[in-house]
This record gives structure tokens, C-alpha cells and sequence, in this order.
């Protein structure tokens, strides 16, 4: 068996395909230009990239979220990418999804209790109610969220208790492996930092694999083992975190890393203005 | 020396549930002078500049300190005559390129506003005017860009043509709102390098919101740290980043995480950091 539990092979994913309203043959915009990635076990992976670089198509693609135009997906030796969806559901509760932004992703009109608790139930994870709320006071604790949490609805919780208990209600379903897109962007540094040091325990202590999906590579660069650089749904550059932040080989990639402002004066950072910089291709400029 | 164009003192503030928002805030800020105001959400810095720009919220009260610009506190000056000097002389650019612009109208027209209004230009000298500003912004095609409505430009577009808007009328202070938060970082660094060169080239004040202590380094010139709308640490971007003298300030650079530096960074702020904060709130007689 191989020591990847997810691979995917040359991802081909492409938006607008079909007919338009009036019959004319829209043609297909490609998002994935044959992206081939692996994700060991207990390995977490970075993919970083700009917007529209296809990160997160990436990371759908690899649930099984949208499908792929070409290209193959395998979990854990298994071959997913046509799986029918009923074969797919013992396997969808190996791999989760943490969300960008908790207070789009958790249902508003329900309780805490009834978020965290449902897929337990819905996975059969836990026997019954009171099996599911043990699991979830346990994990409540140990993610510092008060239990008082699960009767308060989500508006009641402030940004990085409401991130945390994205992350418990993935946990409490044991995945193999957890696609995390974006989960700080929206937190405060000392926040940002709480949540992140609770996935990195979490992923150590269940050997979780992990595709942390990231604009911002000072973060990857503290979670991740290796990762990936995106650039218009290419795979640009990838190797181990020490080698590709410490040595770039990709223009894209040291463009991206230049760009990053540090908390160190540096007078030669913005440098000197030139015309054709500041309209660079980088923006994207219509 | 100068006088500062900006200088807040003791600049207090309550919400409508008497909760203190801000607690004696104090900042200068010199001709052509940057000065960065930064903090966690809930700190209080969108507040100080809501009260720069006399744009507080009814449900929040100043309770004390002055607003003074140019010399005048604004916190003085009726409606009608405050809403006159802070059109023309302060501008603001705002976070999210993508809702401080109105849809349902083209740029040429929200570009002309202010200058039609406050300097009196007819349409053709409007339009000019919004020509040249485009074309020192950069803008490759200023003709279609002012035909063009919000939804047709990119987010590095649409901040650029908000900057140079906020410098139509000359204003002699910019407050810049998080002006890049929303955007890619190679974006980003364009929209810093572009608000540096159109400081220094028309000699504006700025105050820099953010919560980027990476931003603050490359483009402010002092700083300020606010934690639950009170001053923790004031002074030159070196001497913060450099030798922070608040345990909050180097617990907060703590939390960064850095590339460079992989094994820094990503240290929660401390309990008892925090603890001792309240502290000092309480003991200062504000309401924590």
C-alpha cells in the first residue's frame, strides 16, 4: 500500500461548459491545468496561491465536491474520482471540510448542540444523543470552549470560538483527512495563533492528513510540512516548506514571498516606483 | 517646529450602553507624516478614525479630549461648517474596494463629485482633473476606466481608482482604512508603494489603520497600539517593532507568524498579558 492516502493525478477542471441560454456552445474556461498532488499520512500540505489561482477548485476537486473534466483521485489506494455518490458516503466522513468563514458555514438558526452533534448522528459515529453530546463536551474541553457554548447559537460566539468549534465538529468524526481552506484569514493574529496551534495538536495527535489551502505564507509556513505554489491552476513550484521558503526556484514563487510585508523596517522593500512595475500583469488588470 | 496637522488629546468615547470605547487617546500627526494606528478588532482603531472623519455612529459618545486639525478642534465645530472642512481637506480611503463604490454608477461620476462640489469645477474640468489623477495612479486607460461602472474593474483597480479620488481635492490628511486588507499581497504592495509616492509627492498626512504589523513596518512612520481603546504603546515604527517596551506589544509580535523565521511566531498573547491589561484599565476608573 503506499504511503500517500491521497493522490491526485493530473486534475483537469474546467467552468461553463454546455450550451448557453440561447443554444450557442459556451467554450469551457479551464481552472485546473493537470495539477498532480500527494498528501501522506499524517503529512500536512500546503497550497498556497493568489486568488483565482485555483486553490480552492483544487480543494474541492479533491472532495469529490465538484467533479474533474480528467485526471484520476485515489484515497487511501481506493480510486474516488467516479465513484457514485452512494459509494462515496462511507467515505465522505474521512474527509472533512473546515470552512473560510464559520458564520457562513454554520447554520444560523441552529444550535451549537444541534451543529456539533448532527453528523456524529448522521455518520453513526456515536451510538446515540447522549453518546454524541459526552463526545463533544470532551472535545469542548479540550478546544478551552465553555460548555454553556452548545445551547448559544452561532451569532453568540465570538470569530475564534465559532473557527474552534468548525474545527471539533470535524474532529468528533475521526476523517483520515481534513481540507482547511482559509481558516484564519478572517482572525486576528493572537486568535489566529490559538486556533492554528489546535489544529496542528489535533492533527498530530490523530495523525491526521491535512491540505491547508493559504494566501498567506507566513501561515503555511508555520503549519505546514510541504506545499504546493498555484499559479493559474498550474502547479508552479512544490517541495519541503525548508527548502521552498528558504531557496525559491519559481519567479512566481519568490514574487509571491517579496511581496509578504515582515514586521522588520525595510527601506528597500517598496523601493522606487517604475511605471511598468506598478502595472504589472500581477494585477490582473482588465 | 510645524504645528501637527492631526492631534488628538484625552480623546474619550462611550457607547450608547455607557461602555467605554475609547480611553484618552492621544496621536500627533506632522505634514507629509504617516502615522500607523493599529490593534485587534474591538480596539477601537475604525472608531478614531470614524472621529477624524465626523462620521461616529449616534450610538457612540464623546465623552471628553479634543479633535484637532489644522488647529481647530472638530469636535467644536457645528454640522454644517465641520461637514464643509472635512470634504474638502480630509479623505478618506476606505478598506473594501469592492462596496465603497456605488454599483449603479459609472467612476466618471463618483470621481467628479467631490471636486464639482467643493471647487466648483464644470463637468470638462471635473473630467480632466479625474484624467490626470488616473494617470498618476497608473491606470494605463483613464478614458475607459471613467466610462466603466465598479463591476468591470479588478479589486487592484477599483482601490486605485478610490485613491485617487481621495486625492482630488489636495486634502491635507488621508485616512487610510485597512486600504489593502481585501487584496492579493503582490496587489498589496503595489497599493502601498502607490499611496507612499502620492504622499510624498503632495505632501499629505496619513493615518494608517491596520491590524498588519508587516504593513506598519514598510509604510508608517510612527506608530500607535491600541487595546480596548486605550493607547498601550506609542512611538517610532523602529523603536515599536524593535524594542516594544509593552509586554502586549511583544506578545502581539510573538503571534506573527513569519516565513523567515518558521519557528517564531504563532505564540497565543498570554493570559495573564491580557489579565494584566484589564487591570490597568480597571485601576485608571474606566469601566473595563
Amino acid at each position: 500500500m503506499s504511503n500517500d492516502l491521497l493522490i491526485a493525478r493530473d486534475l483537469e477542471v474546467a467552468f461553463g461548459a454546455g450550451a448557453s441560454l440561447f443554444g450557442r456552445a459556451k467554450s469551457p474556461v479551464k481552472v485546473l491545468h493537470g495539477v498532480t498532488i500527494q498528501i501522506g499520512r499524517g503529512e500536512t500540505v500546503g497550497i498556497v496561491g493568489e486568488s483565482g489561482s485555483g486553490k480552492t477548485t483544487l480543494g474541492r476537486a479533491l472532495l469529490r465536491l465538484i467533479d474533474v473534466a480528467s485526471g484520476t483521485i485515489q484515497f487511501d489506494g481506493l480510486d474516488i474520482t467516479r465513484l457514485p455518490e452512494a459509494a462515496m458516503r462511507p467515505i465522505r466522513r474521512r474527509m472533512q471540510l473546515i470552512f473560510q468563514d464559520p458564520m457562513a458555514s454554520l447554520n444560523p438558526r441552529h444550535t451549537i448542540r444541534r451543529i456539533v452533534l448532527e453528523p456524529m448522528l448522521f455518520h453513526h459515529v456515536a451510538a446515540n444523543e447522549a453518546d454524541a453530546e459526552e463526545r463533544a463536551r470532551k472535545i469542548f474541553a479540550r478546544f478551552s470552549l465553555p460548555s454553556a457554548c452548545l445551547d448559544r447559537y452561532p451569532h453568540e460566539l465570538s470569530g475564534g470560538q465559532r473557527q474552534r468549534v468548525g474545527i471539533a465538529r470535524v474532529a468528533l468524526l475521526a476523517p483520515d483527512f481534513v481540507l482547511a481552506d482559509e481558516i484564519v484569514s478572517g482572525l486576528d493574529v493572537s486568535t489566529q495563533a490559538q486556533v492554528l496551534n489546535l489544529l496542528k495538536g489535533l492533527s498530530r495527535d490523530l495523525g491526521l492528513s491535512m491540505a491547508f489551502i493559504s494566501h498567506d505564507l507566513s501561515v503555511v509556513r508555520a503549519v505546514c510540512d510541504r506545499v504546493y505554489v498555484l499559479h493559474s491552476g498550474r502547479i508552479v513550484e512544490e517541495g519541503q516548506c525548508d527548502h521552498v521558503f528558504a531557496a525559491p526556484k519559481d519567479a512566481y514563487t519568490r514574487a509571491l514571498l517579496d511581496a509578504i510585508p515582515l514586521p522588520r523596517i525595510d527601506p528597500d522593500w517598496l523601493g522606487a516606483t517604475t511605471r511598468t512595475e506598478s502595472v504589472g500583469q500581477l494585477d490582473g488588470a482588465k | 517646529m510645524n504645528p501637527p496637522v492631526l492631534a488628538l488629546s484625552n480623546l474619550s468615547a462611550v457607547s450608547d450602553h455607557d461602555r467605554a470605547i475609547l480611553r484618552d487617546v492621544s496621536l500627533e500627526v506632522a505634514r507629509g507624516e504617516t502615522c500607523g494606528l493599529v490593534g485587534e478588532s474591538g480596539a477601537g482603531k475604525s472608531t478614531v478614525a470614524k472621529a477624524i472623519l465626523g462620521i461616529l455612529p449616534r450610538t457612540v459618545r464623546v465623552t471628553g479630549g479634543e479633535v484637532k486639525f489644522e488647529g481647530a478642534d472638530l469636535l467644536k465645530i457645528k454640522a454644517g461648517p465641520l461637514r464643509r472642512l472635512i470634504g474638502e481637506r480630509i479623505a478618506l480611503i476606505p478598506q473594501d474596494p469592492m462596496t465603497a463604490l456605488n454599483p449603479a454608477r459609472r467612476i466618471e461620476a463618483q470621481m467628479t463629485d467631490g471636486p464639482r462640489l467643493w471647487r466648483g469645477l464644470d463637468k470638462t474640468a471635473a473630467r480632466a482633473l479625474a484624467l490626470r489623477l488616473l494617470d498618476e495612479v497608473h491606470i494605463r486607460d483613464p478614458d475607459r476606466v471613467l466610462s466603466s461602472f465598479p463591476y468591470e474593474l479588478s479589486g487592484g483597480m477599483r482601490q486605485r481608482v478610490l485613491i485617487a479620488a481621495a486625492f482630488a481635492l489636495e486634502p491635507r490628511l488621508i485616512v487610510a482604512d485597512e486600504p489593502t486588507t481585501a487584496l492579493d499581497v503582490t496587489v498589496q504592495k503595489q497599493i502601498l508603494r502607490l499611496i507612499r509616492n502620492m504622499q510624498s509627492a503632495h505632501g499629505t498626512s496619513v493615518v494608517f489603520v491596520t491590524h498588519d504589523l508587516g504593513v506598519v513596518a514598510q509604510i508608517c512612520d510612527h506608530v500607535t497600539l491600541l487595546f480596548a481603546g486605550r493607547v498601550i504603546e506609542a512611538g517610532s515604527t523602529s523603536q515599536l517593532l524593535d524594542r516594544p517596551a509593552h509586554p502586549y506589544t511583544r506578545a502581539l509580535l510573538d503571534a506573527c507568524p513569519r516565513y523567515d523565521r518558521p519557528n517564531a511566531g504563532l505564540r497565543p498573547i498570554p493570559e495573564s498579558v491580557i489579565a494584566d491589561l484589564y487591570a490597568e484599565l480597571g485601576q485608571s476608573g474606566a469601566t473595563p
